[in-house]
């Protein structure tokens, strides 16, 4: 094993039409950690990830994955990437098994689907509680089962890397307990994971590393951040979604 | 079947079956990707080539398939550079292909406006035997791409960001299915007509798609669609004397509405079932739990 971080970002830039929306921004992520992105909406946090994968270019900097420059990196099958969920809607119907068994493309040679991956495509579905809906078209699911299907999709190529854009947004409660779940699940199996997130949330006591980004450069790398704000206030009571349920929320407040 | 005693008839099925295939076969993946009218703007670029084959005086067809798949490319590249003008640049793109077909046939010696009409709207009795041969290459290709590669174009037309991350080259796949529309578009030029091939294209997959679920089962009745409309459509237009592309569509058309209005009740009885599947403590109206649960406390 070598000692490489698995994404190494050094000063790196980005403009979308003239703006510019990275400003040089440095993150290191090693094996086994999971990453935490934080930021208000348009402080590159998104963008940041694009670079990565490639889908938004970068203008200056560096970027490494398992410490090959991105542009000549071909081990795809070691990345697993969780979308935005709006950006994976298509004009066509497609079932739950077909959605994932796009992920597993990156494994096989030319497309062509061996027992090995169907299984690994069952296997992925039953990680994340989609099973039982395999032949459902995703059209026909809400928006946090179609959450857990592009998880699914990721998981299905069994990447050493999880780098994921938003996964909590517009996830409903049940289904953000599957995803906690199934993401520790990978971390404690030793899966690196990045992810973007708009607050902590459910999510706070995997994360072992925060970085927050401002207008396109790094402002915070270290712990996860105290609660700020109306968050920090007496009376806030601090509610753990994936908590069993029943169980009375954790109650740090005065007023309650 | 007296139909089938020419030979003109026979070489005009035969193309209508490739067109019946073919057409639906690459439109589900424009559909699949929203550029339902890729099509239709192939179909005026391909005008150009269709003159520059008159002009030349070569094969129509091949003259057409060559510039449509050049049509294609550019098109593509608007794509990836355009910015916020990309529109404004394929609309000159469509309309200048028209326009330079429109001049170039008059520009030749053989060529006039009757001609033009038969490319513009199909005809059954001009598919001349080297079309056909043409028609059965550029249709074989078409059927080698959409079948062959299904899984990658799949990937790449649901989730361009995430074909990304499987390591699919998708650029070279998006030139690969912007080439087989531009193909598809010249195999069904002779029988549909350049102005109305797009509407075969589109139209199957949307019809196909009030009956299915997933995409496989929406490939194959939309084939199966495609391939019912253009050979009746033919036959039709043998009896009557109607124009042939223009039966065509309106049979597609047809056969949309007839399975929309037949799939209600289909679509009810799925609706009925997922909401029977639905755990039984799950009612449907709302009840007040007894107990509160962690997730019923407000966040402030």
């Amino acid at each position: 094993m070598t000692s490489h971080p698995v994404i190494s970002l050094r000063a790196v830039t980005a403009e979308l039409g003239a703006r510019p929306v990275l400003r040089g921004i440095d993150l290191t992520v090693h094996r086994g950690e999971v990453v935490a992105l934080l930021g208000a909406n348009g402080s590159g946090k998104s963008t940041a990830i694009r670079t990565i994968i490639g889908q938004v270019p970068v203008s200056g900097g560096a970027i490494e994955l398992f410490g090959t420059p991105r542009r000549a990196f071909r081990d795809w099958a070691r990345v697993g990437y969780v979308p935005q969920r709006t950006t994976a809607v298509g004009g066509v119907p497609a079932t739950v098994t077909e959605i994932v068994s796009s992920g597993r493309l990156s494994r096989t040679r030319f497309g062509v689907f061996r027992r090995a991956d169907r299984e690994a495509v069952h296997r992925a579905l039953e990680l994340v509680g989609m099973a039982d809906r395999a032949k459902d078209s995703v059209n026909a699911l809400s928006g946090g089962q179609h959450q857990r299907v592009l998880i699914a999709r990721a998981l299905v190529a069994e990447p050493e890397l999880l780098i994921m854009d938003e996964p909590m947004a517009g996830v409903d409660l049940a289904s953000q307990e599957v995803l906690a779940r199934t993401l520790k699940q990978q971390v404690d199996s030793g899966t690196t994971v990045l992810l973007v997130l708009h607050e902590l949330g459910p999510l706070e006591p995997l994360i072992d590393r925060a970085v927050v980004l401002r207008d396109g450069c790094v402002l915070h790398d270290g712990p996860p951040p105290q609660a700020v704000g109306q968050h920090a206030l007496p009376g806030h009571d601090h509610v753990h979604p994936h908590a069993p349920a029943g169980t009375e929320p954790l109650r740090t407040g005065l007023l309650s | 079947m007296d139909l089938l005693n020419y030979a003109f008839m026979q070489r005009a099925l035969l193309a209508a079956v490739l067109v019946g295939i073919t057409a639906p076969a690459v439109g589900i993946y424009l559909v699949q990707r929203r550029q339902a009218l890729m099509g239709d703007g192939i179909g005026h670029v391909a005008m150009t080539g269709v003159g520059l084959g008159f002009l030349l005086s070569t094969s129509p067809v091949w003259m057409a398939t060559a510039v449509s798949v050049l049509g294609a490319v550019l098109m593509e590249l608007i794509r990836w550079y355009g910015r916020t003008r990309g529109d404004i640049a394929l609309a000159m793109l469509f309309y200048g292909g028209m326009a330079g077909g429109v001049m170039l046939i008059n520009l030749a010696p053989t060529g006039s406006n009757a001609n033009l009409t038969t490319y513009l709207f199909g005809s059954l009795s001009t598919v001349s035997q080297s079309d056909v041969l043409s028609i059965c290459l550029l249709a074989a290709f078409v059927v080698l791409v959409t079948l062959g590669l299904r899984r990658q174009l799949f990937a790449v037309s649901q989730d361009e960001e995430f074909a990304r991350v499987t390591g699919l080259p998708v650029r070279a796949l998006n030139l690969l299915t912007a080439v087989t529309a531009a193909v598809t578009v010249t195999v069904a030029m002779r029988v549909v007509g350049l102005l109305l091939v797009s509407a075969l294209m589109v139209v199957p997959v949307a019809a196909a798609q009030q009956l299915s679920r997933s995409f496989s089962a929406t490939f194959v009745i939309a084939v199966a669609i495609g391939v019912a409309v253009t050979v009746s459509g033919t036959i039709t237009s043998y009896y009557q004397d109607v124009p042939p592309g223009a039966t065509i569509v309106l049979l597609t058309i047809a056969a949309f509405v007839a399975l929309t209005v037949l799939a209600a009740p289909l679509a009810r009885r799925r609706a009925r079932a997922a909401a029977a599947a639905q755990p039984a403590g799950d009612p449907a109206e709302c009840t007040l739990p007894a107990t509160r649960e962690a997730g019923d406390e407000i966040i402030v």
